[in-house]
């Protein structure tokens, strides 16, 4: 899992079925010191996120399927969670 | 998943049988702000995505799951085509990302 921040919103309104009803939220992977990292990604939104919102993602197919609640749904990442404080001690 | 511009086609004639029918397009995955990320790929398209549109794409094994039960040897895979989306100026700056 990685930490992200939510950046955008994305509307789609031709898309594989699967995602019929799914929010889909643009995120940044950032690090434990909320520096962005690598690409910006697009990912389902299984808890009710927001922009702005620092949130755990999985970025792997079955896990992100499984987030979504559906079976072979063409995903490969999803917010899994919302994070209210990450404490790193070293 | 990536958010990603479709800039061409490919045409295959002879290829992997699971392949046939299948259309395969070049996109450029793009950042937040529109802008060219990473290298180009190929695409295998299942929602009817043309040249010049946005779209978004999945990796791995899951870009096969739009032609179940074909079992399709594709990597990546159109799965969406994006009308608009919206980035707030007050969120992260992801120019920082190098994007």
């Amino acid at each position: 899992m990685q930490i992200a921040r939510v950046v955008g919103t994305v509307v789609a309104t031709q898309k594989n079925r699967k995602f019929d009803d799914a929010k889909l939220l643009l995120v940044q992977p950032v690090t434990v010191d909320d520096e962005p990292r690598g690409p910006t990604l697009l990912a389902v939104d299984a808890v009710g996120a927001g922009v702005s919102e620092r949130v755990l993602i999985v970025i792997e197919g079955r896990a992100a399927g499984e987030a979504l609640g559906r079976k072979a749904a063409p995903v490969d990442a999803a917010i899994i969670g919302i994070i209210d404080h990450v404490d790193v001690y070293e | 998943m990536q958010l990603a511009k479709v800039i061409g086609d490919i045409v295959c004639t002879r290829k992997d049988e699971n392949l046939d029918a299948l259309k395969l397009m070049v996109i450029q995955p793009i950042g937040a702000e529109g802008l060219a990320v990473g290298r180009t790929l190929v695409a295998v398209d299942s929602v009817g995505a043309g040249v010049g549109e946005t779209v978004f794409f999945v990796r791995g094994k899951e870009a096969s799951f739009p032609f179940y039960p074909v079992e399709a040897p594709v990597d990546a895979g159109i799965v969406g085509i994006v009308d608009s989306y919206d980035v707030p100026v007050s969120s992260v700056d992801v120019r920082r990302a190098g994007l």
